[in-house]
């Protein structure tokens, strides 16, 4: 008897020591999403502009892991006891938990802190080219420090809305995120889009608009393929096991689904620009396999493989349609994530109930989907317009129009990327 | 002596250089120029926004002559430079006045 205790022993430890080996693998593929997108934006941005969209992405991503800590992580999975730069957490479990922790709890903060990251990265990019580096990144201060961690708290967290409903209850579920990590960052991004104002020559009279060309392809693209690789350990750490047959059965279909939903994006927006453009831009089809990533990152685990890659085409197709029509209203977003991670991820939601229907063990409905939609887009775009008009009256935002005309880089950075004719003499 | 200066297609530029050198033409000086002529610009797209691309990329070569092989260049670089279509490009000969060598300070033909 004492033997069989003894192995079922070593069998829960292996077992904790391999969930907590994977979420910190997972969380370093995620880590590693922030390069995809520091890459993506740097290539899709002038060169005059590229010193200050790099200076931005590593910054934001050191002050989302630093608020994380300070605070987010408490608001969002606290439960209510707050409590300051992570007191709580400690090597073998949380203090006062009601059930034993089934992996690392630091593994948690790690895995967690870099979603934060890349909820703010979204935002960089659509403000990219013309707002001041300070202003943003004392926005990043609160929107990973606060605004994210109170949605979180709401989902993910299992709070009721400001004590009101809960959306659990309510049939709403995003899988990965979706609507928590992508749509937030892209609400955050079309809030701050609006106050800013377009890059100056973007559009000119009658409703005409001007192409203003990325730099950099090579750089769009193997952002992208960072990106692609670092979702396997978005979608696929968010199954939060793998030590059983099942778990482990789980993490190989989202893995397989995430992927299939990437060719499935890519492929569709790359046609889709072949039809309408007459030309097959690259830059869309870079978007649509990000449109395909975000689309399935609601519910990557329950779809086929072959609705996966149709729910990535869909999301591949959407994304080329809303990049032109926000154009159209002259909304500014030289990377194309309002359009990626905001309109992409609403349709990533309201796809959960097809494959994963409200029942008695969980899933999600339509109506639930709408309404955790409605609640953080509400939340997050109010309360970061809110942090973006404050700045604006007090620091302003956007750099004047002779320094957005030299470049951000010199006028914010005092360096360019690329320098030329470069003398030691001052 | 001459400063022939010719814009050209930049495709072409390898064959160019090898008829220079073929010639005895001891240096040549290149840059990559940008600039219309009759061939105008063309547009590109970019996020299905059109726009209008007016400076084409040309390479510019510049090599300094004696008088005697100035006819003889120009043949060279009109001939391998030539495709026939639109935008082949342009020579222009100028003179020179003097010519001097770094290095070693000599002037005038001895120095090109």
């Amino acid at each position: 008897m004492e033997q069989i205790a003894e192995l079922g022993n070593s069998v829960a430890e292996l077992s904790y020591a391999l969930d907590t080996f994977y979420f910190l693998v997972c969380g370093a593929l995620v880590m590693w999403m922030a390069a995809g997108f520091a890459m993506l934006e740097a290539g899709l941005v002038r060169s005059k502009n590229t010193t200050e969209i790099l200076a931005k992405n590593v910054a934001l991503y050191a002050i989302a892991c630093t608020m994380y800590m300070v605070c987010g992580y408490s608001i969002m999975y606290g439960g209510g006891d707050f409590t300051l730069f992570l007191q709580g957490i400690v090597g073998d479990g949380v203090a006062g938990a009601d059930e034993p922790a089934t992996y690392a709890p630091s593994a948690d903060f790690f895995f967690q802190v870099v979603f934060v990251a890349t909820a703010m990265s979204i935002v960089s990019g659509a403000v990219a080219e013309r707002m001041k580096l300070w202003s943003f990144l004392i926005f990043a201060v609160f929107m990973t420090g606060f605004i994210y961690p109170m949605e979180g708290s709401w989902t993910w967290g299992g709070e009721a809305v400001f004590g009101m409903f809960s959306l659990g209850d309510n049939g709403f579920s995003d899988f990965a995120g979706s609507g928590i990590v992508h749509m937030a960052g892209a609400a955050a991004a079309l809030a701050g889009v609006l106050l800013l104002g377009p890059r100056k020559g973007k559009y000119g009279p009658k409703g005409k608009i001007n192409a203003i060309p990325g730099a950099n392809l090579p750089l769009a693209t193997l952002g992208t393929f960072i990106l692609w690789l670092g979702w396997f350990g978005f979608n696929g750490g968010s199954v939060l096991a793998t030590a059983t047959v099942d778990s482990a059965n789980a993490v190989a279909v989202v893995f397989m689904n995430t992927n299939a939903a990437a060719a499935g994006g890519l492929i569709a927006a790359l046609v889709t620009a072949k039809i309408v453009f007459g030309k097959a831009d690259l830059t869309m089809a870079l978007n649509g396999a990000l449109a395909g990533l975000v689309a399935i990152t609601a519910e990557p685990s329950t779809p086929t493989p072959l609705l996966a890659t149709l729910f990535g085409g869909l999301g591949g197709v959407l994304v080329v349609f809303s990049i032109v029509t926000l154009d159209k209203l002259r909304v500014d977003d030289p990377v194309g994530a309002i359009s990626v991670h905001g309109v992409v991820g609403l349709l990533g939601l309201l796809l959960v109930p097809i494959t994963n229907p409200l029942t008695e063990d969980g899933g999600a409905s339509f109506g639930g989907q709408l309404l955790g939609a409605a609640t953080i887009f509400i939340w997050v775009f109010v309360a970061s317009a809110i942090v973006w008009f404050a700045l604006k009256l007090t620091m302003g935002i956007r750099v004047t129009e002779e320094e957005e005309y030299d470049g951000v880089d010199l006028a914010e950075c005092g360096m360019e990327a690329y320098p030329e004719f470069t003398t030691t003499e001052v | 002596m001459k400063l022939v200066t010719a814009i050209i297609k930049p495709f072409k530029l390898d064959d160019v250089r090898q008829t220079l050198s073929d010639l005895g033409v001891k240096g040549i000086t290149v840059t990559e120029v940008k600039g219309f002529g009759r061939q105008r610009g063309h547009t590109e797209l970019y996020r299905g926004a059109e726009y209008v691309v007016d400076f084409l990329p040309k390479v510019k070569i510049e090599l300094a002559v004696d008088d005697e092989v100035v006819e003889q260049a120009i043949e060279a670089i009109t001939n391998s430079a030539r495709t026939g279509k639109i935008g082949d490009g342009k020579i222009f000969v100028t003179d020179l006045t003097q010519v001097i060598r770094i290095r070693t300070g000599e002037t005038g033909p001895e120095a090109v």
